[in-house]
């Protein structure tokens, strides 16, 4: 990884997001899919994190050579501040973190699956699956037309594109879910990748095992540094020998993991057992679950 | 002074000198091979390690962090692989790095901190043991471990007889009675203080009722500790002269690491600003030097307790105030 001065080259509104292009030749030149970016905010501000965005392109050759693409969607005041940046600004970038997508040796068909701005680091896998003589198909997914990213950019680089909203503005309602064992059997899909809401990657991930289907996902779970420094950005990843699981940061460990590793009950169900406070006050927390 | 020779290191006494005055925190260093690449770490005062306990622990729920107004709201749970597995594969990995190990070390019990030290008695590479004591007492049912000045002693003392390197007591974040606790550690055998542990903190996500972080409760770095370590440093150095005192809260640029020194810190620790600038205790250390030349003073030391009071304010300053408010 590298720390990199990046000069934002230019930047336009897409639908729900604002994509940023940055001159950063150290950091293209060794950026792959699934991987991702630290971005330093502005000094003096209450945001004082980094924040972590998916890489959505890096070119390497041709007239972009050394530049690098980031999709921004305007949530918090960090990525709001990020999306009202302006061209020939600079942005303090330390890149490429974490491990990318790894790719098939001899399966051919590929589906990738996405909701919203996760289609940013899987449009950048297609190209580099097309380039290896992959079979690529597509399932995106926006909650509403605006938040589809780049349908037309999903049509040139797929042989099929299944594109779905919650509220069917753009393609059909419905969800991701729902599309895809139609999807599967319809394009003799023999590896699944995905960057899509935890909910969604967890009903993905049981799918996927029952039909045995090898599969690869880029998940979010709350960074603080993004470089593996403060685990922070934890999830249960079971131990391949079956010994257990351990925590791993998504960060440095991930954010592509095995989905069938995931233990995606311990993760996401915090939610379920969520209780007020009690009358005799918090409990004291040192170490879950122990 | 023509011809001075300036240094930027600093001798804490007992064979310990440091390259820099700047070291990370501990919980800011990753497992020691994190941080390559993105810093020069033998231009880095030392390195503290993560708060390692005798047995592995797994650490908190997610979302283990929040932003807030000028600092972080996080718990961590002290994830980590436990002793035998740090000294196995993590510390070899940090002290590869060319920079000075300090281990922190942390536990609910006094069997937890013996097993430890025990663990790092001759243990090649480390500088130094940091005393973690902010965890709760299983064994005295207690919230704090450490900030009860008769368990500190105990703890501290039994951890610095055992100890092959000399060992920072991490005063647990009670500005009111650090002074107290600071003088029972070092009574109890503890080389130096570090000041202090994060305090106690909540984050809350209104809109969706629910606390922000997944442990519940959780603690507070960042910024807006500076001017609270500030003065526990102050307060701390006046009462204990010659105790080598670590300054760690809100640290992020030069001048915050002079502003430390010149309260009677003779290093500072750097934590939520290496999260966000793996460089920032090289830059911190830049910064400590430009000062030096710009005041034409030799060393770090020379800047130490430098801070310039009316005579009429007394030697336990904070506590005087106190009384008479």
């Amino acid at each position: 990884m590298k720390r990199a001065r990046a000069e934002i080259l230019s930047t336009r509104k897409l639908g729900a997001y604002q994509v940023l292009t940055l001159v950063a030749p150290e950091i293209a030149d060794r950026a792959r899919p699934g991987q991702f970016v630290a971005v330093k905010m502005p000094e003096g501000r209450d945001f004082l994190l980094r924040r972590h965005l998916a890489i959505h392109q890096a070119s390497r050759r041709g007239g972009w050579a050394g530049t690098l693409e980031l999709v921004v969607e305007p949530t918090g005041p960090g990525s709001t501040w990020l999306s009202r940046s302006t061209a020939h600004e600079f942005l303090d970038l330390i890149g490429p973190l974490g491990t990318g997508f790894s790719y098939p040796k001899r399966l051919t068909n590929c589906l990738l699956v996405s909701e919203g701005r996760g289609a940013a680091s899987l449009y950048f896998l297609a190209q580099e699956l097309l380039s290896r003589h992959k079979r690529v198909d597509m399932i995106v997914f926006g909650d509403t037309m605006d938040a589809v990213f780049k349908p037309i950019e999903a049509k040139r680089l797929s042989q099929t594109v299944a594109v779905v909203t919650a509220d069917g503005t753009l393609g059909e309602r419905g969800t991701v879910l729902d599309m895809l064992p139609d999807v599967v059997d319809r394009t003799g899909a023999q590896v699944v990748y995905a960057a899509a809401s935890p909910s969604t990657l967890q009903r993905l991930s049981a799918f996927c095992r029952e039909r045995s289907l090898p599969a690869q996902v880029v998940i979010e779970e709350r960074m603080a540094c993004g470089t593996g420094l403060c685990f922070a950005c934890v999830v249960p990843v079971a131990r391949k020998d079956g010994s257990g699981y351990d925590h791993l940061r998504a960060c440095a460990d991930g954010p592509v993991f095995n989905p069938a590793r995931i233990m995606w009950d311990r993760w996401l169900s915090d939610e379920a057992t969520m209780v007020p406070t009690p009358p005799g006050g918090l409990p004291v927390v040192r170490s879950w679950p122990g | 002074m023509p011809g001075v020779t300036r240094t930027l290191a600093v001798d804490l006494g007992a064979d310990l000198v440091l390259p820099t005055p700047v070291m990370i925190a501990s919980g800011c260093a990753g497992t020691g091979r994190e941080l390559a690449g993105l810093v020069d770490l033998r231009k880095v005062g030392a390195i503290v390690s993560r708060s390692i306990t005798a047995e592995p622990r797994r650490g908190a729920p997610t979302p283990r962090v929040a932003e807030s107004a000028s600092g972080l709201v996080w718990e961590t749970g002290l994830q980590n692989p436990g002793i035998e597995s740090f000294l196995a594969e993590e510390l070899p990995r940090l002290t590869k790095s060319g920079t000075r190990v300090v281990v922190s070390i942390a536990g609910s019990s006094l069997e937890a901190y013996v097993r430890c030290t025990n663990a790092l008695q001759g243990a090649p590479g480390v500088a130094a043991i940091e005393v973690q004591t902010t965890e709760p007492d299983d064994e005295l049912e207690r919230a704090v471990l450490g900030v009860h000045a008769d368990r500190l002693a105990e703890i501290v003392g039994a951890c610095a007889r055992m100890a092959t390197v000399p060992v920072f007591a991490k005063i647990p974040h009670a500005p009111s009675r650090v002074v107290e606790l600071a003088e029972a550690a070092v009574r109890a055998g503890a080389h130096g203080v570090t000041l202090m542990d994060s305090p106690p903190a909540l984050a809350i996500d209104a809109a969706r009722l629910r606390p922000a972080l997944g442990a519940v409760a959780g603690r507070l770095s960042g910024p807006a500790l500076r001017p609270v370590t500030l003065r526990a440093v102050f307060e701390v150095s006046r009462a204990l002269p010659g105790v080598p005192v670590i300054g760690v809260g809100g640290v992020g640029t030069g001048n915050d690491a002079i502003e430390m020194l010149l309260a009677g810190a003779w290093a500072v620790q750097v934590g939520t600003a290496t999260m966000i600038d793996p460089a920032a205790p090289v830059e911190i250390a830049h910064g400590i030097a430009r000062y030096l030349k710009s005041k034409n003073l030799a060393s770090p030391a020379d800047v130490r307790g430098r801070l310039r009071v009316p005579a009429s304010f007394g030697v336990a300053g904070g506590a005087q105030h106190d009384a008479q408010a």
